[in-house]
């Protein structure tokens, strides 16, 4: 069994920071492999440890500077990656659910995977969409929120719960080929250990763009347009304490005096 | 193509969820912008008792898709695509929840149209739809054009304000196609997180941890804070995730929702689904290095220091 995991490296923002337009200043940003996708490597990786699949393979849409990340991925057990990106991509504005899909689509095409892990969201545009968008693309079964995988050697459905809200969880079945979105806390992520790491710069790293995959320019174009981005405005007229931690401490013990919830 | 705007209502065991009335609302602002007619659309359960209560003021029709029980992705995904390809609406809204999130995204791919998630505001600027979104964990607001005729959009929960009060929409049993074959998936039952021996969402006083506490350890400042303050210990996810804590104790859109007279939120920076669980709070204090954090917005008081510093001054405040 072939197990693909979309990976991102996503953006990640200073505490304080400043707007350029509708980016952020690139001066704030750092880089960093996306929370929820770092879950569904560990799912794939355990999976192939526990002998159910044979291979894990990683797709990133992504320029030069996130091999980076990607070696991450390859570090913590991934076999091989997929980076794909050209001059087209480097020209888009906001890459939407519909032209993630639309590459993503056709690396699933041409690996023909079994099973499709990857993160529930990304933690910089949070979109929340491409995975379920994608199996519905290439008409793979799915499952969105999945935070337990019961899969064994030669099953033919994977047995999943999905973590509603209020702490309910659902119990599907869900036949196979699928993509099932991965929610944190499905399993512990490893660290990537120094011999992994060593090893990741040994594996096959394969650059591909968008002519390679026979995806025309205008699939990535999209439908969405960024055309403002600013700081939220505080909802509520926030006291602040002041000064020292001696002297905040000392105004916070006395509004819980105040509000009688401790003495 | 229409001016209409199509909403889809939901529900689990056999209860309308909030998002529903909420999916109306946004609806209702949408359809007043196009001048067209607002459809809304149940689909599974008690189709009969769910459309009366979705008849609501702004619903011009209640269409309902008597098929199933509970939400089934397969079953939703064909539903309102056959129904947005009869109505043909600009705008498809659906709920940005767990649910939402297993259908919208294959609906919008089935119908080829633009798909704009998570939405906290929404706006026509001519035919130009405009979503308002968070990005970087709601660090920033973006606005974002829909650059076509037909678009879809997930609203984020408690964001619009639930229609309550009653109309006169027109109820229609839309007789949707279902291809069984195509059901790849089958929900086989439902189960509550772990209950444990605290129910946090009785407690008056809860000092909450995230991410900033950093070690696992440091839940012995903490521990020593909860005690002198006779309070209650609870957290945000990657607490839980981690293992810290145990799944009773999480705060937020996947575990309790919480309504203390104070909650102490300490190195959380305010995640939406953290804030979905407790902004019921009567007072909300933060402690947080980052006066960026998204939990400033809805804190009535903030330390912005060190927890470390701050937690055992605090401490010593009250031994």
């Amino acid at each position: 069994m072939k197990v693909l995991v979309p990976v991102k490296e996503v953006a990640t923002v200073e505490d304080e920071f400043e707007i350029d337009g509708t980016t952020i200043d690139e001066r704030y940003l750092g880089a960093d492999l996306n929370e929820w996708d770092d879950y569904a490597i560990e799912e794939a990786v355990q999976l192939e440890e526990d002998g159910i699949v044979d291979e894990v393979v990683t797709v990133t849409i992504g320029d030069e500077e996130t091999e980076q990340t990607i070696r991450q991925a390859l570090a913590k057990g991934a076999d091989r990656a997929i980076r794909v990106w050209d001059d087209t991509l480097e020209d888009v504005d906001l890459l939407d659910v519909g032209a993630k899909v639309a590459i993503l689509e056709a690396i699933v095409e041409a690996e023909d995977p079994d099973l499709v892990l990857t993160g529930v969201q990304s933690g910089d545009d949070s979109f929340g969409a491409t995975g379920v968008a994608l199996a519905e693309a290439v008409g793979y079964q799915w499952g969105a929120v999945v935070n337990q995988l019961d899969l064994g050697a030669g099953d033919e459905t994977a047995s999943v719960h999905r973590e509603l809200e209020g702490g309910i969880e659902e119990l599907t079945e869900i036949d196979l080929p699928a993509v099932l979105t991965i929610q944190t806390g499905i399993n512990e992520p490893r660290y990537a250990s120094l011999r992994g790491i060593r090893m990741a710069q040994r594996k096959d790293l394969d650059h591909q763009t968008l002519a390679d995959l026979g995806v025309e320019a205008d699939a990535v174009a999209g439908d969405l347009r960024l055309t403002a981005m600013y700081e939220p405005e505080s909802e509520s007229d926030t006291t602040v304490f002041e000064g020292g931690a001696d002297e905040t401490a000392a105004a916070l013990a006395d509004l819980l005096r105040e509000k009688g919830v401790a003495q | 193509m229409s001016a209409d705007v199509l909403a889809v209502a939901e529900h689990r065991q056999g209860e309308l969820r909030d998002v529903s009335r909420e999916v109306v609302t946004a609806g209702t602002e949408l359809a007043g912008e196009t001048g067209g007619d607002l459809h809304v659309a149940v689909v599974g359960g008690d189709v009969e008792t769910f459309a009366d209560a979705l008849t609501l003021e702004g619903v011009d029709t209640v269409h309902t898709v008597a098929y199933g029980e509970e939400f089934n992705h397969d079953v939703y995904t064909q539903a309102v695509t056959q129904l947005a390809d009869a109505l043909e609406p600009a705008y498809l809204v659906m709920p940005n929840s767990v649910n939402g999130l297993d259908y919208a995204p294959a609906v919008a791919t089935r119908l080829e149209i633009p798909l704009v998630t998570d939405a906290v505001g929404l706006a026509t600027e001519g035919d130009t739809l405009v979503g308002t979104r968070e990005m970087y964990g709601g660090k920033v607001e973006t606005t974002t054009e829909v650059d076509a005729e037909q678009a879809a959009v997930t609203i984020r929960g408690a964001e619009w304000e639930p229609t309550e009060a009653a109309g006169d929409a027109t109820v229609e049993a839309f007789e949707a196609d279902i291809d069984e074959d195509a059901i790849g998936s089958t929900v086989t039952g439902f189960e509550e997180v772990a209950g444990g021996d605290v129910d946090i969402s009785e407690a008056d006083l809860l000092v909450s941890i995230g991410r900033g506490i950093e070690e696992e350890e440091n839940l012995d400042l903490i521990r020593e804070l909860v005690e002198a303050l006779d309070a209650t210990l609870s957290s945000s996810r990657p607490i839980v995730d981690a293992g810290w804590l145990p799944a009773n104790r999480q705060v937020g859109q996947s575990g309790k929702v919480v309504t203390p007279d104070v909650y102490i939120a300490i190195g959380i920076s305010g995640a939406v689904q953290h804030v979905a669980g407790m902004k019921g709070s009567e007072t909300i204090v933060a402690i947080n290095t980052d006066p960026n954090a998204p939990i400033m917005d809805i804190a009535d008081y903030a330390i912005h220091d060190d927890l470390f510093d701050v937690v055992p001054a605090l401490i010593e405040q009250f031994s």
